[in-house]
Protein backbone atom coordinates (compact mmCIF):
# COMPACT_ATOMS: atom_id res chain seq x y z
CA UNK A 1 0.00 0.00 0.00
CA UNK A 2 1.36 3.11 -1.05
CA UNK A 3 -0.12 5.14 1.55
CA UNK A 4 2.30 3.54 4.31
CA UNK A 5 5.09 4.62 2.95
CA UNK A 6 7.71 7.11 3.83
CA UNK A 7 8.42 9.23 0.64
CA UNK A 8 4.34 9.44 0.28
CA UNK A 9 4.27 10.69 3.84
CA UNK A 10 6.71 13.31 3.41
CA UNK A 11 4.54 14.16 0.19
CA UNK A 12 1.32 13.93 1.99
CA UNK A 13 2.37 16.04 4.55
CA UNK A 14 3.80 18.88 2.12
CA UNK A 15 0.97 18.70 0.08
CA UNK A 16 -1.65 19.14 2.89
CA UNK A 17 0.33 22.17 3.94
CA UNK A 18 0.31 23.91 0.45
CA UNK A 19 -3.21 23.40 -0.17
CA UNK A 20 -4.02 24.52 3.22
CA UNK A 21 -2.17 27.74 2.50
CA UNK A 22 -3.38 28.14 -0.81
CA UNK A 23 -6.87 28.18 0.59
CA UNK A 24 -6.81 30.33 3.34
CA UNK A 25 -5.12 33.03 0.24
CA UNK A 26 -7.96 32.85 -0.89
CA UNK A 27 -10.27 34.07 2.35
CA UNK A 28 -7.20 36.53 3.06
CA UNK A 29 -8.15 39.56 1.72
CA UNK A 30 -11.64 39.55 3.16
CA UNK A 31 -10.61 38.81 6.26
CA UNK A 32 -8.69 41.74 6.23
CA UNK A 33 -11.72 44.05 5.25
CA UNK A 34 -13.42 42.61 8.16
CA UNK A 35 -10.19 43.90 10.67
CA UNK A 36 -10.29 47.25 9.24
CA UNK A 37 -13.71 47.66 9.75
CA UNK A 38 -13.64 46.82 12.79
CA UNK A 39 -11.09 48.71 14.10
CA UNK A 40 -9.95 52.62 15.30
CA UNK A 41 -9.37 55.27 12.92
CA UNK A 42 -5.80 55.60 13.84
CA UNK A 43 -4.68 52.32 13.58
CA UNK A 44 -6.28 51.92 10.12
CA UNK A 45 -4.67 55.49 8.81
CA UNK A 46 -1.13 54.20 9.85
CA UNK A 47 -1.74 50.82 8.24
CA UNK A 48 -1.22 48.83 11.63
CA UNK A 49 -4.33 46.25 10.86
CA UNK A 50 -3.50 42.96 9.08
CA UNK A 51 -5.78 40.25 9.63
CA UNK A 52 -7.33 41.46 13.77
CA UNK A 53 -8.90 44.01 14.51
CA UNK A 54 -6.68 46.99 16.07
CA UNK A 55 -8.62 49.34 19.27
CA UNK A 56 -12.02 47.10 18.19
CA UNK A 57 -14.05 49.54 17.16
CA UNK A 58 -18.14 49.58 15.67
CA UNK A 59 -17.65 53.78 15.06
CA UNK A 60 -17.74 52.82 11.06
CA UNK A 61 -20.58 50.25 11.38
CA UNK A 62 -22.52 52.94 13.06
CA UNK A 63 -21.53 55.75 10.54
CA UNK A 64 -22.93 53.55 7.83
CA UNK A 65 -26.21 52.33 9.36
CA UNK A 66 -27.09 56.22 9.96
CA UNK A 67 -26.05 57.09 6.41
CA UNK A 68 -29.55 57.35 4.60
CA UNK A 69 -28.47 56.59 1.02
CA UNK A 70 -26.63 53.55 2.29
CA UNK A 71 -29.54 52.14 3.83
CA UNK A 72 -31.60 53.66 0.66
CA UNK A 73 -29.57 51.27 -1.58
CA UNK A 74 -29.19 48.60 0.93
CA UNK A 75 -33.19 48.59 0.46
CA UNK A 76 -33.18 48.86 -3.26
CA UNK A 77 -31.15 46.27 -3.43
CA UNK A 78 -33.75 43.86 -1.50
CA UNK A 79 -36.43 44.72 -3.04
CA UNK A 80 -34.49 43.57 -6.90
CA UNK A 81 -32.94 40.29 -5.44
CA UNK A 82 -36.69 39.13 -3.99
CA UNK A 83 -38.69 40.03 -6.59
CA UNK A 84 -35.73 39.49 -9.45
CA UNK A 85 -35.15 35.31 -8.13
CA UNK A 86 -38.91 35.28 -8.13
CA UNK A 87 -39.94 36.37 -11.56
CA UNK A 88 -36.74 34.38 -12.61
CA UNK A 89 -38.17 31.51 -11.24
CA UNK A 90 -41.40 32.14 -12.75
CA UNK A 91 -40.39 32.41 -16.05
CA UNK A 92 -38.20 29.65 -16.33
CA UNK A 93 -40.94 26.91 -14.55
CA UNK A 94 -42.75 27.72 -17.22
CA UNK A 95 -40.78 27.78 -20.17
CA UNK A 96 -38.78 24.68 -19.04
CA UNK A 97 -41.84 22.97 -18.26
CA UNK A 98 -42.59 23.33 -21.78
CA UNK A 99 -39.68 22.83 -23.57
CA UNK A 100 -38.67 19.32 -21.48
CA UNK A 101 -41.93 18.11 -23.99
CA UNK A 102 -40.75 16.02 -26.70
CA UNK A 103 -41.18 17.35 -30.37
CA UNK A 104 -44.54 14.89 -31.06
CA UNK A 105 -46.05 15.82 -27.53
CA UNK A 106 -45.05 19.91 -28.20
CA UNK A 107 -45.08 20.91 -32.05
CA UNK A 108 -42.73 23.45 -32.39
CA UNK A 109 -41.18 23.07 -29.12
CA UNK A 110 -37.61 22.68 -31.31
CA UNK A 111 -38.07 25.91 -33.16
CA UNK A 112 -38.62 27.95 -29.40
CA UNK A 113 -35.84 26.20 -27.59
CA UNK A 114 -33.31 27.16 -30.38
CA UNK A 115 -34.81 31.06 -30.20
CA UNK A 116 -34.16 30.63 -26.38
CA UNK A 117 -30.76 29.18 -26.64
CA UNK A 118 -29.29 31.69 -29.73
CA UNK A 119 -29.79 34.42 -27.46
CA UNK A 120 -26.83 32.51 -25.33
CA UNK A 121 -24.50 32.99 -28.50
CA UNK A 122 -25.45 36.26 -29.89
CA UNK A 123 -26.19 39.40 -28.70
CA UNK A 124 -26.68 43.05 -29.97
CA UNK A 125 -24.12 44.56 -27.44
CA UNK A 126 -24.21 47.15 -25.20
CA UNK A 127 -25.14 50.20 -27.77
CA UNK A 128 -28.01 48.74 -29.05
CA UNK A 129 -29.77 47.37 -26.09
CA UNK A 130 -29.33 50.87 -24.12
CA UNK A 131 -30.62 52.43 -27.03
CA UNK A 132 -34.18 49.55 -26.33
CA UNK A 133 -33.53 50.25 -22.75
CA UNK A 134 -34.15 54.52 -23.62
CA UNK A 135 -37.10 53.78 -26.14
CA UNK A 136 -38.75 51.47 -23.55
CA UNK A 137 -38.70 54.59 -21.01
CA UNK A 138 -36.84 52.34 -18.75
CA UNK A 139 -34.37 54.55 -17.54
CA UNK A 140 -34.51 55.61 -14.11
CA UNK A 141 -37.37 53.18 -13.15
CA UNK A 142 -36.72 50.63 -10.35
CA UNK A 143 -38.10 48.17 -13.38
CA UNK A 144 -34.69 48.53 -15.35
CA UNK A 145 -32.99 46.10 -12.88
CA UNK A 146 -35.57 43.76 -12.89
CA UNK A 147 -37.04 43.24 -16.30
CA UNK A 148 -34.40 42.88 -18.85
CA UNK A 149 -32.88 39.88 -16.67
CA UNK A 150 -36.13 38.72 -15.82
CA UNK A 151 -35.32 35.38 -18.23
CA UNK A 152 -32.31 33.47 -17.66
CA UNK A 153 -32.06 30.94 -20.24
CA UNK A 154 -29.22 29.33 -18.76
CA UNK A 155 -30.86 28.44 -15.41
CA UNK A 156 -33.70 27.33 -17.67
CA UNK A 157 -32.14 24.91 -19.85
CA UNK A 158 -30.72 23.79 -16.31
CA UNK A 159 -33.94 22.64 -15.24
CA UNK A 160 -35.86 21.78 -18.51
CA UNK A 161 -32.80 19.31 -18.30
CA UNK A 162 -34.50 18.48 -14.60
CA UNK A 163 -37.52 18.23 -15.47
CA UNK A 164 -36.84 15.49 -18.33
CA UNK A 165 -35.30 13.12 -15.59
CA UNK A 166 -38.88 13.27 -14.07
CA UNK A 167 -40.40 9.95 -15.01
CA UNK A 168 -43.56 10.61 -17.78
CA UNK A 169 -45.81 7.82 -16.04
CA UNK A 170 -46.43 10.59 -13.67
CA UNK A 171 -47.83 12.58 -16.56
CA UNK A 172 -49.48 10.42 -18.10
CA UNK A 173 -51.40 9.01 -14.87
CA UNK A 174 -52.40 12.83 -13.75
CA UNK A 175 -53.58 13.06 -17.38
CA UNK A 176 -55.64 10.05 -16.83
CA UNK A 177 -57.20 11.69 -14.10
CA UNK A 178 -57.90 14.63 -15.90
CA UNK A 179 -55.45 17.12 -14.67
CA UNK A 180 -54.25 19.72 -17.33
CA UNK A 181 -50.77 20.80 -17.67
CA UNK A 182 -50.69 23.90 -15.51
CA UNK A 183 -51.89 20.96 -12.60
CA UNK A 184 -49.35 18.70 -13.43
CA UNK A 185 -46.59 21.34 -13.58
CA UNK A 186 -47.27 23.14 -10.66
CA UNK A 187 -48.79 20.20 -7.99
CA UNK A 188 -46.54 17.27 -9.41
CA UNK A 189 -43.26 18.60 -11.48
CA UNK A 190 -42.72 22.03 -9.04
CA UNK A 191 -42.88 19.69 -5.62
CA UNK A 192 -40.59 17.32 -7.04
CA UNK A 193 -38.27 19.65 -8.43
CA UNK A 194 -37.51 21.39 -5.13
CA UNK A 195 -33.94 20.87 -4.59
CA UNK A 196 -33.54 21.59 -8.03
CA UNK A 197 -35.33 25.18 -7.41
CA UNK A 198 -33.75 25.99 -4.35
CA UNK A 199 -30.42 25.60 -6.43
CA UNK A 200 -31.33 28.25 -9.02
CA UNK A 201 -33.18 30.48 -6.80
CA UNK A 202 -29.66 30.44 -5.10
CA UNK A 203 -28.05 31.38 -8.26
CA UNK A 204 -30.75 34.02 -9.20
CA UNK A 205 -30.14 35.56 -5.97
CA UNK A 206 -26.47 35.74 -5.83
CA UNK A 207 -26.39 37.06 -9.26
CA UNK A 208 -29.21 40.10 -8.44
CA UNK A 209 -27.71 40.93 -5.44
CA UNK A 210 -24.13 41.22 -7.05
CA UNK A 211 -25.57 43.34 -9.98
CA UNK A 212 -24.20 46.49 -10.14
CA UNK A 213 -23.55 47.88 -14.38
CA UNK A 214 -27.74 48.32 -14.87
CA UNK A 215 -27.66 50.49 -11.90
CA UNK A 216 -24.85 52.48 -12.78
CA UNK A 217 -25.82 52.35 -17.22
CA UNK A 218 -29.76 53.56 -17.25
CA UNK A 219 -30.17 55.30 -13.06
CA UNK A 220 -29.09 58.64 -13.10
CA UNK A 221 -30.03 59.38 -9.28
CA UNK A 222 -28.01 57.72 -6.67
CA UNK A 223 -31.05 57.57 -4.83
CA UNK A 224 -32.56 55.07 -6.95
CA UNK A 225 -29.09 53.09 -7.13
CA UNK A 226 -29.02 49.10 -5.26
CA UNK A 227 -26.03 48.90 -3.39
CA UNK A 228 -23.53 47.01 -5.67
CA UNK A 229 -24.15 49.99 -7.63
CA UNK A 230 -23.69 52.36 -4.67
CA UNK A 231 -20.70 50.51 -3.91
CA UNK A 232 -18.76 50.65 -6.98
CA UNK A 233 -19.33 54.35 -7.69
CA UNK A 234 -18.19 55.24 -3.62
CA UNK A 235 -15.56 53.02 -3.35
CA UNK A 236 -14.45 52.00 -6.74
CA UNK A 237 -14.93 55.10 -8.76
CA UNK A 238 -14.07 56.88 -5.71
CA UNK A 239 -17.44 59.68 -6.15
CA UNK A 240 -17.59 61.03 -2.72
CA UNK A 241 -20.70 63.47 -3.66
CA UNK A 242 -23.07 60.31 -2.19
CA UNK A 243 -21.41 59.79 1.43
CA UNK A 244 -23.54 62.18 3.39
CA UNK A 245 -21.27 63.43 5.99
CA UNK A 246 -20.42 67.03 6.80
CA UNK A 247 -16.84 67.99 6.99
CA UNK A 248 -16.41 67.52 11.01
CA UNK A 249 -17.82 63.63 10.68
CA UNK A 250 -15.65 62.84 7.53
CA UNK A 251 -12.59 64.03 9.42
CA UNK A 252 -13.73 62.20 12.31
CA UNK A 253 -13.49 58.74 10.08
CA UNK A 254 -10.99 57.66 8.24
CA UNK A 255 -12.57 56.60 4.32
CA UNK A 256 -10.62 52.95 5.37
CA UNK A 257 -12.66 51.84 8.27
CA UNK A 258 -16.26 53.15 6.73
CA UNK A 259 -14.97 51.45 3.19
CA UNK A 260 -14.23 48.59 4.62
CA UNK A 261 -17.29 47.77 6.76
CA UNK A 262 -19.83 48.78 3.56
CA UNK A 263 -17.49 46.11 1.30
CA UNK A 264 -18.19 43.64 4.40
CA UNK A 265 -21.96 44.41 4.65
CA UNK A 266 -21.74 44.39 0.64
CA UNK A 267 -20.59 40.98 0.91
CA UNK A 268 -22.45 39.50 3.77
CA UNK A 269 -25.47 37.74 2.04
CA UNK A 270 -23.52 36.22 0.07
CA UNK A 271 -21.58 34.78 2.52
CA UNK A 272 -24.47 33.74 4.82
CA UNK A 273 -25.93 32.00 1.58
CA UNK A 274 -22.38 30.54 0.69
CA UNK A 275 -23.19 27.36 2.94
CA UNK A 276 -26.63 26.63 1.70
CA UNK A 277 -24.91 27.59 -1.92
CA UNK A 278 -22.45 25.10 -1.48
CA UNK A 279 -24.47 22.23 -0.51
CA UNK A 280 -26.27 22.89 -3.44
CA UNK A 281 -24.49 23.97 -6.67
CA UNK A 282 -22.12 21.28 -7.05
CA UNK A 283 -25.41 18.93 -7.33
CA UNK A 284 -26.35 22.29 -9.32
CA UNK A 285 -23.35 21.55 -12.06
CA UNK A 286 -24.21 18.30 -12.57
CA UNK A 287 -28.43 19.24 -13.20
CA UNK A 288 -27.41 20.20 -16.69
CA UNK A 289 -25.86 16.56 -17.00
CA UNK A 290 -29.35 14.44 -16.36
CA UNK A 291 -31.03 13.25 -19.51
CA UNK A 292 -33.40 10.66 -20.30
CA UNK B 1 -57.55 21.68 -33.69
CA UNK B 2 -57.01 18.43 -31.98
CA UNK B 3 -53.01 18.80 -31.96
CA UNK B 4 -53.85 22.87 -30.40
CA UNK B 5 -56.40 22.04 -27.52
CA UNK B 6 -53.71 19.64 -26.17
CA UNK B 7 -50.63 22.13 -26.81
CA UNK B 8 -52.17 25.64 -25.73
CA UNK B 9 -51.02 25.32 -22.27
CA UNK B 10 -47.34 24.62 -23.75
CA UNK B 11 -47.49 27.42 -26.03
CA UNK B 12 -48.36 29.52 -22.94
CA UNK B 13 -45.98 28.52 -21.02
CA UNK B 14 -43.22 29.58 -23.32
CA UNK B 15 -44.61 33.27 -24.48
CA UNK B 16 -44.18 34.87 -21.22
CA UNK B 17 -40.09 34.13 -21.55
CA UNK B 18 -40.35 34.64 -25.42
CA UNK B 19 -41.44 37.98 -25.06
CA UNK B 20 -39.13 39.34 -22.73
CA UNK B 21 -36.31 37.75 -24.79
CA UNK B 22 -38.05 39.13 -28.01
CA UNK B 23 -37.86 42.94 -26.76
CA UNK B 24 -34.44 42.52 -24.91
CA UNK B 25 -32.53 40.45 -26.95
CA UNK B 26 -33.60 40.18 -30.56
CA UNK B 27 -35.27 43.84 -30.80
CA UNK B 28 -31.79 44.90 -30.12
CA UNK B 29 -30.24 42.34 -32.11
CA UNK B 30 -32.03 44.89 -35.26
CA UNK B 31 -30.08 47.72 -33.86
CA UNK B 32 -26.70 47.03 -34.80
CA UNK B 33 -27.77 48.44 -38.31
CA UNK B 34 -26.03 51.49 -36.51
CA UNK B 35 -22.56 49.72 -37.18
CA UNK B 36 -23.31 50.86 -40.82
CA UNK B 37 -24.47 54.44 -39.69
CA UNK B 38 -23.10 57.73 -38.87
CA UNK B 39 -25.61 57.29 -35.96
CA UNK B 40 -26.75 60.85 -34.73
CA UNK B 41 -29.14 60.51 -31.15
CA UNK B 42 -30.82 63.72 -32.40
CA UNK B 43 -30.97 62.44 -36.23
CA UNK B 44 -32.49 58.92 -35.09
CA UNK B 45 -32.64 55.84 -37.39
CA UNK B 46 -34.31 57.60 -39.98
CA UNK B 47 -32.39 60.52 -40.35
CA UNK B 48 -29.05 59.49 -39.64
CA UNK B 49 -26.74 58.95 -43.24
CA UNK B 50 -25.42 55.22 -44.35
CA UNK B 51 -21.67 55.04 -43.86
CA UNK B 52 -21.11 51.07 -45.08
CA UNK B 53 -18.03 49.92 -43.68
CA UNK B 54 -16.51 53.02 -42.58
CA UNK B 55 -16.72 52.12 -38.86
CA UNK B 56 -15.20 48.76 -39.33
CA UNK B 57 -12.25 50.50 -41.62
CA UNK B 58 -11.70 52.44 -38.65
CA UNK B 59 -11.66 49.55 -36.15
CA UNK B 60 -8.70 48.01 -38.12
CA UNK B 61 -6.99 51.25 -38.48
CA UNK B 62 -6.80 53.15 -35.38
CA UNK B 63 -4.40 52.81 -33.11
CA UNK B 64 -6.88 52.30 -29.86
CA UNK B 65 -8.85 50.06 -31.24
CA UNK B 66 -6.38 47.51 -32.57
CA UNK B 67 -4.25 48.01 -29.41
CA UNK B 68 -7.80 47.04 -27.36
CA UNK B 69 -7.84 43.94 -29.46
CA UNK B 70 -4.02 42.65 -28.93
CA UNK B 71 -5.15 44.04 -24.92
CA UNK B 72 -7.97 41.51 -25.04
CA UNK B 73 -6.20 38.27 -26.99
CA UNK B 74 -3.32 38.52 -23.90
CA UNK B 75 -5.50 39.16 -21.40
CA UNK B 76 -7.98 36.49 -22.24
CA UNK B 77 -5.48 33.64 -23.48
CA UNK B 78 -3.73 33.66 -20.36
CA UNK B 79 -6.54 33.83 -18.05
CA UNK B 80 -8.05 30.44 -20.16
CA UNK B 81 -4.56 28.77 -20.06
CA UNK B 82 -4.31 29.17 -16.29
CA UNK B 83 -7.73 28.88 -15.60
CA UNK B 84 -7.19 25.02 -16.83
CA UNK B 85 -4.02 24.43 -15.36
CA UNK B 86 -4.05 25.57 -12.01
CA UNK B 87 -8.11 23.54 -11.46
CA UNK B 88 -6.40 20.48 -13.23
CA UNK B 89 -3.38 20.55 -10.68
CA UNK B 90 -5.35 21.30 -7.70
CA UNK B 91 -7.59 19.02 -8.34
CA UNK B 92 -5.44 16.32 -8.33
CA UNK B 93 -3.28 17.60 -5.51
CA UNK B 94 -6.74 17.76 -3.38
CA UNK B 95 -7.47 13.75 -4.62
CA UNK B 96 -4.74 12.89 -2.35
CA UNK B 97 -5.84 14.38 0.71
CA UNK B 98 -7.36 11.43 2.08
CA UNK B 99 -8.72 13.16 5.54
CA UNK B 100 -12.52 13.89 4.09
CA UNK B 101 -12.99 16.73 6.90
CA UNK B 102 -9.78 18.81 5.57
CA UNK B 103 -10.71 17.97 1.93
CA UNK B 104 -14.19 19.58 2.72
CA UNK B 105 -12.73 22.31 4.23
CA UNK B 106 -10.03 23.43 1.62
CA UNK B 107 -13.34 22.76 -1.06
CA UNK B 108 -15.06 25.54 1.06
CA UNK B 109 -12.10 28.12 1.35
CA UNK B 110 -11.53 27.78 -2.44
CA UNK B 111 -14.70 27.96 -4.09
CA UNK B 112 -15.80 31.36 -1.96
CA UNK B 113 -14.34 34.25 -3.92
CA UNK B 114 -16.41 32.67 -7.10
CA UNK B 115 -19.34 34.11 -5.37
CA UNK B 116 -18.45 37.33 -4.58
CA UNK B 117 -18.78 39.95 -7.53
CA UNK B 118 -16.68 42.20 -8.76
CA UNK B 119 -17.26 45.32 -7.35
CA UNK B 120 -16.38 43.72 -3.75
CA UNK B 121 -13.32 42.24 -4.83
CA UNK B 122 -12.42 45.70 -6.62
CA UNK B 123 -13.17 47.39 -3.97
CA UNK B 124 -10.96 44.88 -1.48
CA UNK B 125 -7.87 44.67 -3.99
CA UNK B 126 -7.34 48.34 -4.86
CA UNK B 127 -6.87 49.14 -0.67
CA UNK B 128 -4.85 45.82 -1.06
CA UNK B 129 -2.87 46.15 -3.63
CA UNK B 130 -2.35 50.15 -3.18
CA UNK B 131 1.27 51.34 -2.53
CA UNK B 132 0.40 54.10 -0.03
CA UNK B 133 0.46 51.01 2.77
CA UNK B 134 -2.00 48.32 1.37
CA UNK B 135 -1.75 44.67 2.44
CA UNK B 136 0.21 43.29 -0.04
CA UNK B 137 3.35 45.74 -0.42
CA UNK B 138 3.57 45.74 3.46
CA UNK B 139 4.50 42.17 3.11
CA UNK B 140 6.59 42.69 -0.09
CA UNK B 141 8.23 45.63 2.24
CA UNK B 142 8.68 43.16 4.98
CA UNK B 143 11.29 41.08 2.90
CA UNK B 144 12.80 43.92 1.44
CA UNK B 145 10.95 43.72 -2.08
CA UNK B 146 8.92 46.68 -4.14
CA UNK B 147 7.07 48.88 -3.71
CA UNK B 148 5.11 47.15 -6.65
CA UNK B 149 2.68 49.03 -8.54
CA UNK B 150 0.30 46.51 -9.26
CA UNK B 151 -2.64 48.41 -10.56
CA UNK B 152 -0.62 51.49 -11.69
CA UNK B 153 2.06 50.10 -14.14
CA UNK B 154 0.42 48.19 -17.42
CA UNK B 155 2.41 45.24 -17.33
CA UNK B 156 1.98 44.58 -13.96
CA UNK B 157 -1.56 45.57 -13.99
CA UNK B 158 -1.96 42.72 -16.74
CA UNK B 159 -0.49 40.39 -14.26
CA UNK B 160 -2.31 41.53 -11.25
CA UNK B 161 -5.98 40.99 -13.70
CA UNK B 162 -4.35 37.46 -14.70
CA UNK B 163 -3.42 36.29 -11.06
CA UNK B 164 -6.49 37.67 -9.24
CA UNK B 165 -8.57 36.27 -12.14
CA UNK B 166 -6.98 32.85 -11.33
CA UNK B 167 -7.30 33.44 -7.80
CA UNK B 168 -11.13 34.06 -7.74
CA UNK B 169 -11.75 31.46 -10.35
CA UNK B 170 -9.64 28.16 -10.27
CA UNK B 171 -11.54 26.86 -7.06
CA UNK B 172 -15.14 26.47 -8.88
CA UNK B 173 -13.27 25.19 -11.84
CA UNK B 174 -11.89 22.54 -9.61
CA UNK B 175 -15.58 21.06 -9.35
CA UNK B 176 -16.00 19.22 -12.29
CA UNK B 177 -12.12 17.65 -12.26
CA UNK B 178 -13.36 16.81 -9.06
CA UNK B 179 -16.38 15.25 -10.45
CA UNK B 180 -14.73 13.41 -12.89
CA UNK B 181 -12.07 11.77 -10.75
CA UNK B 182 -14.83 10.49 -8.16
CA UNK B 183 -15.82 8.49 -11.69
CA UNK B 184 -12.87 6.82 -11.88
CA UNK B 185 -13.12 3.03 -11.93
CA UNK B 186 -11.13 2.28 -8.66
CA UNK B 187 -10.31 -1.32 -10.03
CA UNK B 188 -7.93 0.55 -11.72
CA UNK B 189 -6.09 2.12 -9.14
CA UNK B 190 -6.16 -1.52 -7.27
CA UNK B 191 -4.56 -3.41 -10.85
CA UNK B 192 -2.08 -0.80 -10.45
CA UNK B 193 -1.17 -1.02 -6.72
CA UNK B 194 -0.89 -4.99 -7.28
CA UNK B 195 1.62 -4.47 -9.99
CA UNK B 196 3.70 -2.27 -7.90
CA UNK B 197 2.86 0.96 -9.54
CA UNK B 198 3.49 3.86 -7.24
CA UNK B 199 1.59 6.26 -6.57
CA UNK B 200 3.37 8.46 -9.02
CA UNK B 201 3.00 6.10 -11.97
CA UNK B 202 -0.46 5.87 -10.67
CA UNK B 203 -1.36 9.46 -11.47
CA UNK B 204 0.96 9.33 -14.35
CA UNK B 205 -1.15 7.07 -16.03
CA UNK B 206 -4.31 6.15 -14.47
CA UNK B 207 -5.33 9.94 -13.09
CA UNK B 208 -4.14 11.96 -15.70
CA UNK B 209 -5.73 10.70 -19.06
CA UNK B 210 -8.77 9.79 -16.88
CA UNK B 211 -8.95 13.60 -16.71
CA UNK B 212 -8.14 14.92 -19.76
CA UNK B 213 -11.39 14.72 -21.94
CA UNK B 214 -12.87 16.66 -18.76
CA UNK B 215 -9.76 18.93 -19.64
CA UNK B 216 -10.54 18.93 -23.46
CA UNK B 217 -14.30 20.47 -22.75
CA UNK B 218 -13.19 22.74 -20.56
CA UNK B 219 -10.41 23.99 -22.45
CA UNK B 220 -12.62 24.31 -26.15
CA UNK B 221 -15.25 25.45 -24.60
CA UNK B 222 -13.22 28.19 -23.30
CA UNK B 223 -12.86 29.26 -26.51
CA UNK B 224 -15.83 31.32 -27.39
CA UNK B 225 -14.73 33.50 -24.72
CA UNK B 226 -11.38 35.05 -26.19
CA UNK B 227 -12.96 38.09 -27.09
CA UNK B 228 -14.60 38.17 -23.46
CA UNK B 229 -11.12 39.04 -21.04
CA UNK B 230 -13.95 40.43 -18.21
CA UNK B 231 -15.04 43.42 -18.40
CA UNK B 232 -16.37 43.46 -14.61
CA UNK B 233 -13.04 42.77 -13.57
CA UNK B 234 -11.32 45.07 -16.07
CA UNK B 235 -14.13 48.15 -15.41
CA UNK B 236 -13.32 47.77 -11.62
CA UNK B 237 -9.55 47.75 -11.40
CA UNK B 238 -8.25 49.97 -14.41
CA UNK B 239 -7.56 53.80 -14.30
CA UNK B 240 -6.18 56.12 -17.20
CA UNK B 241 -3.05 54.91 -16.01
CA UNK B 242 -3.19 51.50 -17.67
CA UNK B 243 -5.52 52.07 -20.46
CA UNK B 244 -2.30 51.30 -23.23
CA UNK B 245 -2.27 47.35 -21.26
CA UNK B 246 -5.22 47.13 -19.77
CA UNK B 247 -7.84 48.50 -21.49
CA UNK B 248 -10.48 45.34 -23.67
CA UNK B 249 -13.10 45.45 -25.91
CA UNK B 250 -15.38 45.78 -23.18
CA UNK B 251 -14.44 48.76 -21.63
CA UNK B 252 -13.38 50.39 -25.00
CA UNK B 253 -16.71 50.01 -26.20
CA UNK B 254 -18.42 51.50 -22.84
CA UNK B 255 -16.48 54.38 -22.57
CA UNK B 256 -16.62 55.22 -26.81
CA UNK B 257 -20.23 54.93 -26.44
CA UNK B 258 -21.09 56.14 -22.94
CA UNK B 259 -18.34 58.45 -22.38
CA UNK B 260 -17.56 59.88 -25.53
CA UNK B 261 -20.81 59.50 -27.29
CA UNK B 262 -19.59 57.56 -30.43
CA UNK B 263 -22.92 55.11 -31.02
CA UNK B 264 -21.80 53.82 -34.11
CA UNK B 265 -18.22 53.22 -33.70
CA UNK B 266 -19.22 51.49 -30.72
CA UNK B 267 -22.00 49.40 -32.22
CA UNK B 268 -19.34 48.49 -34.87
CA UNK B 269 -16.68 47.40 -32.21
CA UNK B 270 -19.35 45.33 -30.15
CA UNK B 271 -20.89 43.79 -33.46
CA UNK B 272 -16.94 42.36 -34.07
CA UNK B 273 -16.81 41.11 -30.68
CA UNK B 274 -20.42 39.10 -31.30
CA UNK B 275 -20.09 37.90 -34.77
CA UNK B 276 -16.36 36.18 -33.89
CA UNK B 277 -18.01 35.24 -30.07
CA UNK B 278 -20.62 33.15 -31.82
CA UNK B 279 -18.34 31.94 -34.70
CA UNK B 280 -16.21 30.14 -31.87
CA UNK B 281 -18.94 29.10 -29.62
CA UNK B 282 -20.26 27.05 -32.42
CA UNK B 283 -16.64 25.86 -33.25
CA UNK B 284 -16.10 24.97 -29.78
CA UNK B 285 -18.95 23.06 -29.34
CA UNK B 286 -18.13 20.96 -32.48
CA UNK B 287 -15.18 20.58 -31.19
CA UNK B 288 -16.24 19.29 -27.89
CA UNK B 289 -18.50 17.23 -29.36
CA UNK B 290 -16.13 15.88 -31.41
CA UNK B 291 -13.03 15.26 -29.29
CA UNK B 292 -14.53 14.22 -26.06
CA UNK B 293 -18.61 13.77 -27.20
CA UNK B 294 -19.70 16.40 -25.21
CA UNK B 295 -23.37 17.73 -25.34
CA UNK B 296 -25.17 20.50 -23.62
CA UNK B 297 -29.06 19.75 -24.42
Amino acid sequence: MYHKTTPYRIFSFFNTTFLLVLSVLCIIPLVHVFAVSFSAKAAADANLVGLWPVDFSVEAYKKTINNPVFLGSLWVAVKRTVLGTFVILLTACLAAYALSKENNQFKGRSVYAWIFVFTMIFNGGLVPFYIVIQKLGLTDSFWVLILPGAVNVWLTILLMNYFRGVPRELEEAALIDGAGQFGILFRIYLPLSLPALATLGLFAMVWHWNSWFDGLLYLSNKEDYPLATYLQTVIVSRDMSSMSFSKEEFDLLSQKTINAAQIFIGALPVLIVYPFLQRFFIKGLVLGSVKE
Amino acid sequence: MATWTRTWPFHLMVWPALLFLIVFNYVPMAGIVMAFMDYKPWLGFTGSPWIGLDHFRALFERDDSIQVIWNTLVISVLKIVFNLIVPFTFAILLNEVRKRLLSRTIQTLVYLPHFLSWVILGGILVNFLSTDGGFANRVLGFFGLGPVFFLGDGNWFRVTVVVSEVWKEFGYGTIVFIAALANINPSLYEAAEVDGASRWKQTLHITIPSLLPMAIVVGTLSLGNILNAGFDQIFNLYNSLVYDKGDIIDTFVYRTAIIDGDFGFATAVGLFKSVISMLLIIVAYRLAYKLANYRVF
